[in-house]
């Protein structure tokens, strides 16, 4: 090939601004408006990258977004992995190399173009400035509408109305329900991903060329007719100095006359309407011959370094049908153009809609014995003969040829390929023309990296929001290890002097079982629900009742699915007659208020309660441990801690440490506790009060250990969704007596009242250091039977007690609370743990702790 | 993403609602009184038309009030939204 550069002409380039780049290890330049196609050629670059399957030699096809043979990988200034030549704007110090086949990521990140997602509302979004977009884009301005126009191109061909906006370098990746359109705009520095809402899409997104197929119809220097002429006229670049042309329509008229006036010479034109036809190509890495075949027969051999290829117009419609456009197979133009289908606020117009394209002969393929490298579509390495043998394979639709030869379902998205491929399998099965039209389009419309999706969504600070407690620095301070739940950073241990995670729990459950321990509970979910109907609406969403509370104590409850199976839990506080403090689990508090609006509004809108989120307005500091009276008492408080005036399940209100507190007589270690409820604003001053006070801070880790040694059990971790009080051994908390409540009918049904559910139980395996695993599945002997194993149940909490010196469990089991004393195996990994089956509760099950 | 009118607030995305399942099932006056497999037809059992389908939705990110709409499953579009204490259009 000889491509080269015009000495004048170019409508999109700055010859006053030359661009230096490097591809392939090459300085090259080209100028400000080139593409890094355009400048390649104009470089006389023919081989851009090799084939991914069959290594062979490719060039450069088109002029736009239906490349199907060019791709490089871009490493500066801005990495992308796999793009076509044809949509990188050239720009200073751009570094490139071909790259076939599919991208690779580099072992380390590279720098990837920052990008944020923003948001446009319009009346009238505009894709493309395709023919037609001007009549429609001008009335809706007249008419005072917002217009947005968005166009692939740095520029527009034509002027465009006052009152307009517009996104150049910007493509719309697809349109979804309603006028909702994502689009990708390119720009310099960065990369923005707009959401339009549009009362009406107008898609004016013109129309591709179709190649023709014809052995080697793949060599460097056979390109796209309607792309020679562009970049003659709009790069300034002249592909090759003799050019035959080989077409089925008129439109290649205007590419033999501007290649002339460029001062090239058209030696051929090999019209498949009169007769003739392309069968080959000379030249192993570019054209160096072109051979034809006449309407008799005769052959002859033209002299060419440049093959201009016309097999007719596809309208670009793939938007359309991706949001339920249908398509039409239309005999003058030998394609499928929109049929008029699809949402009422989408107008396909110009030639997208088929309107002013080309007459052109139904012609696909040069017939030839040989059809091994009449290839269909350029990136999968695939033929005219692979899409026959898939025909023959017993395929029909093209849907099914697409999926076994992948044609389609490369970068271009069967731009190119589609109608070729639908019409010969057409034919091979004998059917009609049209008969079943190119495959389905779906978004994105062209490739979109990962990191403009993710926008500014990405790091460990904007990626997801992190919830903290008012006392989160004094955590970090102390060198607390976090964890996450939910979105929520909790303290999992705060380790000290170098210690691990199992050292330093064994010493926080140590503190709390025999001295006192601190947690930072704030996260617990809190709803206020207040109203003269709060008592009722309560005794409907929890199994027990919550209207014959008093004001002042505290009540543990259960909230049930309509399934019957537990949904979360909590305490309810009456603060009022009229007023309840609820908590909830930490992960649970969106959804249990989510079920209490829902109930009151859908079900029960006569009752007079509204629900507050408080989770926020409230700091918890939970004091627990032998001495906690001692550590509260030293704080200052004017709350008789005494048990007689402040028994278990009570709250009182009071200050502690000179600010206001609600005082909580709960636990959830079965050690004498107080939970110290106050201000966020004063959670920082009373945590540091506490810790002054000698009690010894804990994490998560330990929560866990000290409530699974009570058999308490944690929603999400004991049970899924499939669980009931009763599996948990926990019936009492049901009161049947009361009246109805959500899940109540549930609980007699007759699979909730199978005796052989699984059951809460503890495990205590016979070798006291060994930690089954969490998850394991339970099962009746030490060695594994061959599969099918019957399964018995499965472990839910696994921790090593330092106060019992060994380790323990909690498992669902079948049966199990008929199972105490048995003996089951956990296997995990091919291995067993033999375990003793338990009650639940390891330590302390005569409860004789909890007031100090 | 579909475009969901609140009949509260007005045209919102669909990201700003929460789908709520079919509409007009009432909570049983008195579900002790139903035999099992009432019970189960009330629990589980659900209409999958293809057409016009009364449906709840609540704007969860937005005014927080359940709402009913009727929607065609067959082409996604939205025939009307009413409120909870609305008949539906005929």
């Amino acid at each position: 090939m000889t491509g080269r550069r015009l000495p004048d002409g170019g409508s999109r380039l700055d010859r006053s601004r030359p661009i230096a780049f490097t591809f392939d290890g090459r300085e090259l330049t080209g100028f400000e408006g080139d593409t890094l196609a355009s400048a390649l050629l104009a470089n006389g670059v023919d081989v851009v990258c090799r084939s991914p399957i069959l290594g062979r030699p490719r060039g450069i096809v088109s002029a736009g977004v239906e490349e199907s043979s060019a791709f490089v990988v871009v490493s500066e200034p801005w990495f992308e992995p796999i793009v076509a030549a044809t949509m990188v704007n050239l720009v200073d110090g751009l570094t490139a190399s071909g790259r076939a086949g599919v991208g690779v990521l580099p072992a380390d990140p590279p720098r990837t173009k920052p990008s944020m997602h923003r948001h446009a509302h319009v009346e009238v979004l505009v894709v493309g400035s395709g023919d037609g977009w001007l009549a429609a884009a001008e009335e809706a301005v007249r008419r005072g509408d917002r217009v947005l126009l968005v166009e692939r191109e740095p520029w527009l061909a034509g002027g465009a109305p006052d009152g307009l906006t517009i996104l150049t370098n910007a493509t719309a990746l697809g349109l979804y329900d309603d006028g909702y359109a994502i689009v990708h705009e390119r720009g310099p520095e960065r990369d923005t991903l707009w959401h339009v809402r549009a009362g009406r899409v107008i898609l004016a997104t013109g129309a591709h060329e179709r190649p023709i197929a014809f052995a080697d119809d793949d060599r460097p220097g056979v390109m796209l007719a309607g792309a020679v002429a562009r970049y003659v006229r709009e790069f300034g670049v002249l592909p090759g100095e003799r050019a035959v042309i080989f077409t089925t329509n008129d439109s290649t008229h205007e590419v033999s006359e501007t290649l002339t006036d460029a001062g090239a010479e058209i030696p051929f034109v090999a019209d498949v309407r009169e007769g003739w036809a392309v069968t080959g190509i000379e030249g192993d890495t570019h054209v160096e011959a072109v051979h034809v075949v006449g309407p008799g027969g005769e052959r002859r051999t033209v002299e060419a370094d440049l093959l201009a290829v016309s097999g007719g117009w596809n309208p670009t419609a793939q938007l359309s049908r991706a949001i339920g456009g249908g398509l039409r197979y239309d005999e003058a133009l030998a394609t499928y153009v929109p049929d008029g289908t699809g949402p009422d606020w989408l107008e396909v117009v110009g030639t997208a809609a088929g309107d002013g394209l080309p007459r052109s002969a139904p012609y696909w393929y040069t017939p030839a014995d040989d059809l091994s490298m009449h290839f269909v579509d350029l990136q999968r390495d695939q033929t005219v003969q692979d899409v026959l043998d898939a025909v023959g394979g017993g395929l029909r639709s093209v849907e099914h040829v697409k999926r076994a030869t992948y044609i389609g379902t490369a970068i271009d998205q069967g731009r190119t390929s589609g109608v070729l491929t639908a019409e010969i399998v057409n034919a091979a099965l004998g059917w009609e023309l049209g008969a079943q039209g190119p495959t389905n389009a779906r978004p994105p419309f062209v490739p979109v990296p990962f990191s403009v999706l993710a926008g500014m969504d990405r790091g460990r600070t904007l990626l997801d929001p992190k919830r903290t407690t008012p006392v989160h620095e004094a955590h970090v301070e102390r060198g607390a290890v976090f964890e996450n739940v939910g979105q929520w950073l909790r303290p999992r241990y705060f380790p000290e002097g170098g210690e691990d995670l199992e050292r330093a729990v064994a010493r926080e459950c140590l503190a709390v079982r025999t001295a006192t321990g601190a947690l930072d509970a704030s996260t617990l979910g809190k709803i206020e629900v207040v109203g003269p109907d709060a008592a009722v609406f309560l005794d409907r969403m929890y199994t027990n009742r919550m209207s014959n509370l008093s004001v002042g104590s505290i009540r543990y409850g259960f909230m049930l699915g309509l399934d019957g199976m537990v949904f979360d839990d909590g305490v309810a506080m009456r603060l009022a007659e009229d007023r309840y403090l609820v908590t909830t689990t930490t992960g649970g508090a969106a959804a249990v208020l989510d079920r209490f609006e829902e109930w009151l509004q859908t079900e029960w809108p006569d009752l007079r309660v509204s629900c507050t989120s408080v989770t926020e307005q409230w700091a918890v500091v939970a004091v627990g441990g032998p001495g906690a009276r001692d550590v509260v008492t030293d704080l200052g408080t004017d709350v008789d801690l005494a048990v007689e005036a402040f028994p278990w399940m009570t709250w009182r209100e009071g200050t502690i440490t000179g600010v206001p507190c609600r005082v909580c007589r709960v636990s959830f270690h079965g050690e004498l506790s107080y939970e110290l409820h106050v201000s966020s604003w004063h959670g920082r001053h009373v945590w540091d009060a506490v810790v002054r006070a000698g009690a010894v801070p804990y994490g998560t880790e330990a929560m866990h250990v000290l409530r699974a040694e009570k058999g308490y059990v944690i929603v999400g971790q004991e049970t899924d969704g499939t669980v009931t009080p009763d599996d948990l051994g926990m019936g009492w908390i049901v009161n049947p007596s009361k009246g109805d409540f959500v899940g109540k009918r549930s609980l007699v049904r007759a699979d909730t009242l199978r005796n052989d559910r699984k059951q809460l139980v503890a495990l205590l395996p016979s070798d006291p250091t060994a930690l089954p695993v969490e998850g394991a599945q339970l099962v009746g002997s030490a060695e594994l039977p061959e599969p099918p194993v019957p399964m018995l149940g499965h472990v839910t909490s696994s921790y090593r007690s330092p106060i019992l010196e060994r380790t323990f469990a909690l498992a669902m089991l079948k049966d199990g609370r008929a199972m105490h004393g048995a003996t089951v195996w956990a296997a995990s990994g091919g291995e067993t743990i033999a375990c003793e089956v338990t009650g639940p509760v390891v330590y302390d099950p005569e409860d004789g702790r909890r007031d100090g | 993403m579909l475009l969901v009118r609140c009949p509260w607030c007005g045209p919102r995305d669909e990201i700003e609602f929460r789908y709520g399942g079919q509409a007009g099932l009432t909570y049983p006056a008195d579900p002790e009184a139903l035999t099992d497999d009432e019970w189960a037809d009330y629990l589980f059992m659900r209409d999958n038309p293809k057409g016009p389908f009364r449906e709840r939705w609540f704007h969860t990110a937005g005014c927080r009030r359940w709402f009913n709409a009727v929607r065609d499953t067959a082409t996604h579009r939205f025939v009307a939204t009413y409120r909870l204490d609305e008949e539906p259009p005929p």
